[in-house]
């Protein structure tokens, strides 16, 4: 087995499977937070549109997802922008998993406690400050386990970009594997790898996890 | 007291669920009064004592705040803010510090500094006996403790006048008289109160008045005295049997 060269090709790899998680998983908590709140909102037309949304992007595969939006999008305005296979999978990625992260803001935001939010109307707050100060911070807190593990599982999907040349863990896995020519050692080499990133963040969503549940159980608020 | 009603409902109907609960309510509140509110459950205290700061909007009839008819448009902000309001599940910010939970509308609302707004809160704390746990979480105080905590939390706003909404009835018996006494001591300055209560001993002490609901109207009003010890009708009769 040649160490080096499996470290020479893996560890940027990692580093871009690495980054790859962090902006998509920013697009997709921005995004899904934005639709998340259109979804409970007081605006009828918003919440539609959200809920159409969820529905749409939940109902196309990502595999698919991806593609559409590197090679269709891509060539339908390959005149006035180009973009990189990186951006086009943060995009896709993003897209995607808003539409899920934007169910658990919702879950989040309708499971609190009715009380909170007529606390603060009744103080004067507005329904913005309200949302913002009140609803935001509490639900954020409650769903904080759900969305570790939506990072966990766009961890594992960021393998699907190796299909638009990202050089992230999986699409360095082929290249070394018809390099080599071993491929049993080569993607053993890699699922441990990905194995070694999501074991530990797994581990730290349910240590957070028991940790809200003990807190809520002891202090039902 | 003055004649001049700080609160005035006039023929207020609301409608929850498609049944008719609050079916014309008039009523007046004058400054520094203290009005108590009794009634069997499900009579429309709750719903009367919200639509007050319009956390339900009365289908008819007005209200008048200060002598102007108070509506439901963006102005209804100002009109909370100089209402404060207690509920019966205390309500506090769970994830705030009791000292956040003082300061979060006065500076947000009012546009307090820091400052102001950390001074008033330790002044209130300190008023309601509970300047050693500010920076507590709610949910590490007992029942008592926060209800005290919301009564300082309204009064950080200064207002006008406050509503509260059965405020001790979620309180185990022993935390009760902490909370009353907190209230007696605000009668005491002349605080305009709207009290929706059970304790009996509470509206002949310190309520000027005492408005029995019934059936979403008011049944019976009068001097504590003359509704609780001699009552008219047979159903405030039969209600106040459940008391003695
Ligand atoms: N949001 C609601 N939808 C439908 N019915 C409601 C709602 N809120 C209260 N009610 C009903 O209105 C009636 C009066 O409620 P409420 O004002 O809370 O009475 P009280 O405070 O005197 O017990 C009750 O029968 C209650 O079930
Ligand atoms: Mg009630």
């Amino acid at each position: 087995m040649n160490i080096k060269l499996y470290v020479q090709t893996l560890l940027p790899a990692l580093g871009w499977t690495a980054l790859l998680t962090v902006t998509s998983l920013t697009v997709g908590v921005a995004l899904g937070l934005v639709i998340g709140l259109a979804r409970v909102g007081p605006v009828r037309s918003l919440r539609n549109a959200a809920a159409i949304y969820v529905e749409l992007v939940r109902g196309i595969p990502l595999f698919v997802q991806i593609l559409y939006i590197y090679y269709g999008i891509g060539y339908l305005i390959r005149n006035i922008y180009v973009p990189s296979p990186f951006v086009s999978a943060t995009v896709a990625f993003g897209i995607c998993y808003a539409a899920y992260i934007a169910e658990i803001f919702r879950a989040g935001f309708q499971s609190l406690d009715r009380g909170q939010a007529e606390a603060a109307r009744a103080l004067g707050m507005t329904r913005r400050q309200t949302t913002r100060l009140v609803l935001l911070p509490q639900a954020f807190r409650n769903i904080l386990p759900a969305l570790g593990n939506e990072g966990v599982a766009l961890l594992k999907d960021t393998s699907l970009a190796s299909v638009v040349t990202i050089g992230e863990l999986t699409q360095a896995g082929r290249a070394l594997s018809s390099l080599t020519l071993k491929s049993f050692e080569v993607w053993t080499v890699v699922a441990l790898i990905y194995v070694a990133l999501t074991l530990p963040l797994s581990w730290g969503v349910r240590k957070l996890e028991a940790r809200l549940r003990v807190r809520g159980a002891a202090h039902p608020a | 007291m003055s004649a001049a009603p700080l609160i005035r409902l006039k023929g207020v109907r609301k409608s929850l669920g498609g049944k008719e609960i609050l079916r014309g309510i008039d009523l007046d509140v004058a400054k520094g009064e203290v009005l108590c509110v009794i009634g069997p459950s499900g009579s429309g205290k709750s719903t009367l004592i919200r639509c007050i700061n319009f956390l339900e909007i009365p289908d008819q009839g007005t209200i008048e705040f200060d002598g102007a008819v108070v509506r439901p448009d963006e102005s209804l902000d100002r009109h909370r803010a100089r209402v404060g309001m207690v509920f019966q599940r205390f309500n506090l910010f769970s994830h705030l510090s009791v000292l956040d939970n003082l300061t979060l509308a006065p500076s947000r609302v009012l546009g307090l500094s820091a400052d102001q707004a950390t001074q008033r809160a330790r002044a209130l704390l300190d008023r309601v006996g509970l300047a050693d746990r500010e920076h507590a979480h709610p949910a590490e105080l007992s029942g008592g403790q926060q209800q005290r905590v919301a009564i300082a939390r309204a009064l950080a706003m200064q207002p006008q006048a406050m509503l509260f909404d059965e405020v001790t009835s979620a309180l185990d018996p022993e935390l009760v008289g902490e909370v009353l006494e907190v209230m007696k001591g605000l009668a005491r300055e002349g605080m305009t109160m709207l009290v929706v209560t059970h304790q009996m001993k509470f509206a002949r002490e310190v309520g000027h008045r005492v408005v029995f609901l019934e059936g979403g109207v008011v049944a019976e009003e009068g001097k504590p005295e003359e509704v609780l010890e001699r009552p008219k009708g047979a159903r405030l009769k039969e209600f106040l049997g459940h008391f003695s």
